[in-house]
């Protein structure tokens, strides 16, 4: 009973060591934006100040790699869910060997470094197409391997699609259109919303393949690296701060969204019992 | 295919497979193989392009054969990879084991969420708190002299030290859900089981979890290497020129070097890397892809 209870304490005191590992290197980035210290630091502790913030405010660089990073999340967005939606569509309703082969070749670029997609694409759209890298080059390179997060989100959805709807409806007279347009597509709203946001976010934060296709273009990710390495202030803490805050508010509520839905789903498969 | 057809008629099927078509061709099939096709060509300047020296060649591959500190760095990569997906699936193993099997089911959501957060952090963003950590007058500095451990600060920045340490931290959640999921899905009925017929915790831990949890862990430690082998935000950030990763010389290659036809070598032999990993996980925990699909 004693070794029971020594256990248990160990399991305790490491589960606090753990989630302490995962979220003190963050609070104490956070806490570096307040210090008067011109270099992030919370050692020594100079004094409180919020003027990181107007200065981060004031960064014009800043901005327009804001407002690149936008532009090119909206780009994913447009090009790498409906890609995913379709690739989804067609795995659906595949069976057999040729299924698992589109699968796999599909997901084929989560497994691939993501240096090695962006360095492929930049030598396949110089030597045929004569692009050279830029805003539509990462859009390019980060839809290749987000259509597939897209595809795997739109999988997962359709599976619990029940498809006696569609065939009701073509029964019924609808054209393949409608159907899609009025069944199809509302079902997969939800995952539509999903694979937007999850599209958005990879895209706003990823370094590795954006590096060798941005050209001169410079997304915010790309900038507060340049910064650690050349010129870093608490400034940069600031943006790190503020870009935190919002990734927390937004895994909570997708994660309170997709808890909610799959209770719904539970829901609707225990009155169907 | 007539599924496909029957389902959603001639118009739609052929909006789907023309998207599917354009994406696996123009932006994932082609690139890789036009990257290889110029890994095995000599950088020529254009007006030489298609001119008698513009052959196959083993060249770009022969280099880092003869370049001793490129072959070390490709060395180092692939030991520093495995030693951190090594460290990691240690660290993770006992929390996914007590979230999957001991946690109350009523605490559970919250942990769940705490683990899900971080995750959703820039992996940038994760690798500069540890810049600031890290640093000469950073705070694990200070915290190691006011407990006396060292008596001068140390240079924590630009080495190896440093970045195997920050990948660890970076990369951790990419082994944690795998192996939680794993986990998961075992009965705990099997555990108590064992623990009726007389088996110790050890003996629990290693004949009937570990192996349920054999697909897990090869996905966990596939992804964790996968990361840390093509890295390049961790080392550019936390390490130096004397701990160069071997994504750095493929980037120095393509932008300082100018020679994007050995960059494209190093990359796809990075790539092979990856893959042999890839199959040699798989054969190790005796698991298929399709085991991984799950």
């Amino acid at each position: 009973m004693s070794a029971d209870r020594f256990r248990r304490i160990l399991t305790g005191f490491y589960l606090v060591v753990f989630f302490g590992y995962l979220f003190l290197p963050l609070a104490v980035m956070a806490a570096a934006t307040f210090n008067t210290s011109r270099f992030p630091t919370v050692t020594p502790w100079l004094g409180f100040t919020l003027s990181w913030f107007s200065a981060l405010w004031a960064d014009q660089r800043m901005w327009s790699a804001l407002g690149t990073s936008l532009i090119v999340g909206a780009g994913v967005i447009a090009l790498a869910v409906p890609l995913g939606l379709a690739a989804a569509l067609l795995l659906d309703r595949l069976h057999s060997r040729s299924k698992t082969f589109l699968y796999a070749v599909m997901v084929s670029p989560l497994l691939t470094p993501g240096v090695i997609v962006g360095i492929s694409t930049l030598v396949f759209w110089r030597e045929w197409f004569g692009v050279t890298g830029g805003i539509f080059l990462t859009v390019v390179a980060q839809s290749s391997y987000i259509a597939a997060y897209a595809m795997l989100l739109f999988s997962a959805r359709l599976q619990r699609f029940d498809t006696a709807l569609e065939e009701a409806a073509l029964d019924l007279g609808a054209t393949h259109g409608q159907v899609f347009r009025r069944i199809t597509l509302p079902y997969l709203t939800p995952a539509i919303l999903s694979a937007a946001l999850l599209a958005f976010l990879q895209s706003f934060e990823n370094y590795n393949t954006t590096l060798f296709v941005r050209g001169l273009d410079t997304t915010l990710t790309v900038y507060i690296a340049s910064k650690v390495r050349t010129g870093l202030t608490p400034a940069v803490n600031a943006l790190s701060l503020i870009l935190i805050g919002l990734t927390i508010l937004g895994a909570v509520a997708y994660e309170i969204l997709r808890r909610r839905e799959a209770r719904r789903q539970a829901g609707s498969a225990s009155l169907a019992a | 295919m007539t599924e496909v057809l029957r389902r959603y008629g001639p118009v739609l099927t052929g909006v789907i497979l023309l998207a599917v078509a354009l994406w696996l061709a123009l932006l994932v099939v082609l690139p890789q193989l036009m990257m290889v096709d110029f890994s095995f060509r000599p950088s020529l300047p254009p007006s030489r392009l298609g001119g008698p020296e513009d052959v196959y060649t083993l060249r770009n591959y022969t280099t880092l054969w003869t370049n001793q500190i490129h072959l070390a760095i490709f060395l180092k990569t692939i030991w520093a990879s495995a030693l951190v997906t090594a460290v990691t699936l240690a660290v993770c193993y006992p929390v996914a084991f007590y979230l999957a099997q001991v946690a109350p089911r009523r605490r559970l959501p919250l942990l769940l969420l705490m683990l899900v957060v971080p995750f959703w952090i820039n992996e940038l963003l994760r690798t500069f708190a540890w810049y600031i950590i890290l640093a000469f007058n950073g705070p694990l500095n200070a915290l190691l002299l006011g407990l006396g451990i060292i008596d001068q600060p140390q240079r924590f920045l630009g080495g190896d030290a440093g970045v195997i340490l920050g990948m660890v931290y970076v990369y951790i959640l990419f082994m944690v859900f795998p192996l939680y999921n794993a986990i998961e899905s075992l009965d705990r009925n099997q555990i108590e089981a064992a623990r009726d017929l007389g088996a110790g915790w050890l003996r629990i831990h290693w004949r009937v979890v570990l192996p349920h949890a054999k697909p897990g862990i090869a996905v966990g430690c596939i992804m964790t290497f996968m990361l840390a082998a093509g890295s390049y935000a961790v080392p550019a950030l936390l390490g130096g020129p004397q701990s160069r990763w071997f994504t750095e010389v493929i980037y120095n290659w393509f932008f300082e070097g100018g020679n994007w036809n050995q960059g494209a070598a190093y990359a796809f032999i990075l790539l092979v890397l990856c893959i042999g990993f890839i199959l040699a996980a798989l054969r190790l925990f005796r698991v298929g892809l399709a085991d991984i699909a799950k």
